[in-house]
Formats: structure tokens, sequence, C-alpha cells
């Protein structure tokens, strides 16, 4: 199996002169295609900054990047947005409240070159399980669970092989959180997808992924199978820490 | 146990324009010095039935109920000035996000001071002094410094922990947290429900406690209301929540992924609109 992400020795910063800020420190990691890789730790970590430097949103970075054995360079190309999408924490905020659902994926869509628009929006719909009905919706008239569906709709809109999914559950409620993984399970069987997860919620990372890399404060101390992880085989103090925090949440 | 807070047959309505939604419906419980929790997903009345008790929730919102007494002392009667009284001194609540609950103007210190010398006749300078031994019984290092700071230089769970000290030093009766803890990490979450913990145990308040997190729940509290479209569903004792009844309470435990057991599929809640009408459960001591 191929590697779908490389990442080698990753640095990002933040701000300029003396402001500025490493918000990841010489971070690895290989994702294979097809596989689903969590990204753990506290907030302020740096797990999302890694997402973000994968997408461009993170300018300023340094190291060695590479999606398919292809490697990235500061400026992306169409083809890159073609293969990795990302779906945001909060779906309350990703999307445009004055936009309705036709008018999201449809412009997605028409940017990424498709001619069939009409059958394709109805086809997302149908994939994220809300259907036609929902198409002309504002997302004001839609649920915190709807809405996250619709943003996966649209991440899924370019017919990406990967997925970056930055918290994509803790804006909602646990039998809503439910249906979201489930729907994110069902995707990724049937489209072949290769996942990318953030996530401070341990049983969250463990039920979707089978590696996860544990970050503290930039660096990434840990990698380590979710088959381990749940038999307590960690090698790094803080993972156990963090093992022992989410399972005795009242110390 | 004595019964601090009787709150009887209480509904929370808003009119809209095709007729009144109900929020909630018909819910009657009491709270000794314990740690109630109430569970619910968003949407169930969980949060208002917190606000409904302090009398927070505004025109054109309506609060009825056969009584919400405190002591036998029943808050609907009481006039706004004297709600205040109740406010803090007697009552008080954690809010969900201390980002958009603590006064972004004015220092931290500088808010604590205001909300203990509005409770208690005491200088300036006692009131301070007050002041930094709360943050400190709150576990915030550096006490003096966050004093000077302003709430947007401090992190979420900083905040938290600011807004429970600014609450728990009217010394209240009772303390109502509404999800004091879903905006902070698992680590920071431990540590957060530890000094709460804490300091309602030596204190012998009353807590309720207003979360959608099941296990924290069942971990960090004595007795469990479990909400469902406005009304009650099921009470049960927080460490037999595990052994609840209704289809409901177990669906959301079910919904869970679990660290320890692992599964291919979540269970998903298929809901019964039996469980919409089904009368409310009496939650009394």
């Amino acid at each position: 199996m191929s590697d779908a992400i490389s990442i080698e020795n990753l640095n990002v910063w933040f701000g300029e002169h003396h402001d500025l800020f490493q918000a990841v420190k010489h971070a690895s990691l290989t994702v294979a295609s097809g596989a689903s890789f969590g990204l753990v730790g506290e907030s302020g970590s740096g797990k999302s900054t890694i997402l973000r430097a994968l997408t461009g949103l993170a300018p300023q970075w340094e190291g060695q990047m590479s999606i398919n054995g292809t490697d990235l360079t500061h400026k992306r190309d169409k083809q890159f947005y073609k293969t990795v999408q990302m779906v945001f924490q909060d779906p309350y905020a990703s999307l445009h409240p004055r936009h309705s659902v036709d008018q999201v994926l449809s412009e997605t869509l028409q940017l990424h070159g498709f001619k069939d628009i009409d059958n394709r929006v109805n086809k997302l719909l149908l994939d994220v399980g809300l259907g036609p009905a929902f198409r002309f919706r504002y997302p004001h008239q839609l649920s915190g669970g709807q809405r996250q569906r619709i943003a996966i709709a649209r991440a899924l809109a370019a017919e990406p092989k990967i997925l970056l999914l930055d918290e994509p559950t803790s804006a909602l409620d646990v039998s809503v959180q439910a249906e979201i993984l489930n729907l994110l399970c069902d995707l990724r069987a049937e489209h072949g997808l290769t996942y990318l997860m953030v996530s401070h919620d341990l049983a969250v990372v463990a039920h979707m992924c089978e590696r996860a890399a544990v970050m503290r404060n930039g660096e990434i101390v840990e990698i380590i199978e979710v088959a381990d992880m749940r038999a307590g085989k960690t090698t790094h103090d803080y993972t156990a820490q963090l093992l022992h925090a989410s399972a005795n949440r009242v110390a | 146990m004595t019964t601090l807070l009787d709150v009887d047959n209480l509904w929370v309505r808003f009119p809209n324009r095709s007729g009144v939604f109900d929020a909630v419906r018909g819910v009657s419980f009491s709270l000794g010095r314990e740690r109630l929790g109430i569970v619910g997903e968003s949407g169930s009345g969980k949060s208002l039935t917190g606000r409904a008790i302090l009398r927070l929730i505004r025109s054109p919102g309506i609060v009825e109920a056969g009584h919400i007494n405190l002591h036998g002392d029943n808050l609907l009667n009481k006039s706004e000035a004297e709600m205040r009284k109740v406010r803090g001194e007697k009552i008080s609540m954690v809010m969900q996000d201390p980002k958009f609950s603590l006064n972004p103007v004015m220092t931290v210190g500088d808010q604590i001071i205001e909300a203990y010398r509005l409770h208690a006749k005491a200088s300036k300078a006692e009131a301070y002094k007050k002041s930094v031994e709360m943050l400190e019984a709150v576990s915030i290092r550096d006490a003096e410094r966050v004093m000077k700071a302003y709430p947007h230089e401090m992190s979420g769970g900083m905040g938290q922990r600011i807004m429970i000290a600014m609450m728990l030093i009217p010394n209240p009766e009772i303390l109502i947290a509404d999800e004091p803890t879903s905006a902070l990490d698992v680590s920071v979450q431990g540590q957060v429900l530890s000094i709460m913990d804490k300091l309602v145990k030596e204190r012998g308040m009353g807590l309720i406690f207003i979360s959608h997190d099941l296990n924290l729940v069942s971990q960090f509290c004595d007795r469990v209301l479990i909400m469902y479209a406005g009304r009650i569903v099921e009470v049960c004792k927080a460490d037999k929540l595990h052994e609840a009844k209704h289809p409901y309470t177990q669906g959301l435990l079910g919904s869970l992924p679990r660290f320890d057991a692992p599964r291919d599929r979540l269970q998903v809640l298929t809901r019964d609109p039996a469980w919409r009408e089904a009368p409310s459960v009496e939650a009394r001591l």
C-alpha cells in the first residue's frame, strides 16, 4: 500500500519577527492509502495546524509534505484540491449564512469544473443521508448535525481521495455524533477514502482510526496503534496521562 | 436530606408566529445538598430549566410554575430587586462559555471584586484580598497577575475557573453549572471538575450540573435527571446510570463510542413519538 499522506520534519510558524510562534515542531507522519489516522492532544498542541498546513491555510511552513507521492510546494494547484478536502470543526461557522445548500454545493461543483451539476447536487445530498428536500434550505433552517452533513457533502463534491477532518463532531450532541461518525465510516468504505482526523476525544479517535499520533506543545510525542492504546501499551508518559484523564475525568 | 430548592410543574413557553412553543413542559424536581445532574440532547430544555430557576428568561419567553421554592420561599413572587438579592448570594450560575459570559472591557479582578462587594459589605482592600484567595482556591497560579488581566488574555480553562471563582465568592447555597466544561479539553476538564467538586463538598452546597456528557455526569453527580423534549423521562442514581431503563437513556448511552469496547457501528437513536407524550417523571427527594 502506498502512502496517501507523508509529512517529514514539518515546522509551522505563525506571526512574524518578535511575535513569531512555532506551532508545529519537527512533525513526521505517514498515512497509508485508505487508512484512517488520528491526531490527538489538548488544545493548542498543533493538531489542527498540521491539517491547515496540508491544505495551504498556514502559509509559513518548512519541511516536506507529499500527497500520493507528489511533493507539495507553497502554491497548490487545482489537482491538489481535487484530491484533498477538509471538513471544519464548527458547522455553525463554516457555512455561509446567506447561501442556500444549493448555492453552496453548486458553486463548489462549478469551481471543480463539473458539468452535470443538477444531478450531482442531488446525489451528494443523498450520499450524506439528507435527500433533495434539503436542497433549497439555508443553514439556519438546519440542525447542527444536518449542517455538518452539508459541510461533508461540500468536501465530497470534488470527489476527493483524502479527507481532512478537523474535530468534525465536537460541536454536536452524542446522538448526532453517532450518526455523523457512522456516516463517515460508510463514506470511507464506499468511496475508498483516506482520513486524517483531529479530535481531542480519545474514544472518537479510537473508534474511527487505526493509528494515531499524540501531540503536545507542537511536537508529536508518540505514534501509536489504536489497539495498543486500548490495551494501555503506551511508550510515552503523556499518552498514559491523556488516557487516564479521559477514562476518569473526575480526579 | 433537607430540601434546598423545590420546583413544581415548571413550564417555559415561547410564543412564535405559528403558536406557542413549549420548551420545558411541566418539570418537577427538588434539590438537596447533593450534586444533581441534568442531561439530554440540545433542545431538550435542560439549560432553560436552569435559567428559569434564576428567572433569567426574558419576555417574550413565559415562565409558569406551581412554585419554585427556595427554603419554602417562592421565587416567582419576588420583585426584580428581590431577585437580584437571590442571584449570586443564594443561587449562582456558571455559564457555558467563559468567552461570552465575562465582561470583555473589565479586568478579571474588577469583575470578581464587584461580584463580592454587591453582596458583602467589605472595603476594596478586603475584597481584593478575598478575590485573590478565591482565584487561588480554583488553582490559578499567579493570581495577582490574573487580577490585572482582561478576559481575552486568558485561556478557555482559566476563563472557566475565573467564572467559577466569581460565582462562588458570594458563597451561594446553590450553584447551577450549565455545561461548565464542554468548551474545555479533557485534561483541563478534570481540573475544573475536581475544583468544583471540592468546593461544593467543603461548603455543603447544592449543585445542579447541566451537561450532555453522560459519562461525565455518571462519574460526577449523585442523582441524574434525563430530559427529552422538555420533560423528565427518567431519574436515576448516577452510579446506576448504566442500568437505565428508558430507551432514550439507553440510546444515548449506546451512541457513545467506547474506548474499552470497540464496535464497528455506533448505535443511532430511533425516537419514539410516545416519549414526547409520556408525562414528566417527578424527581423529588
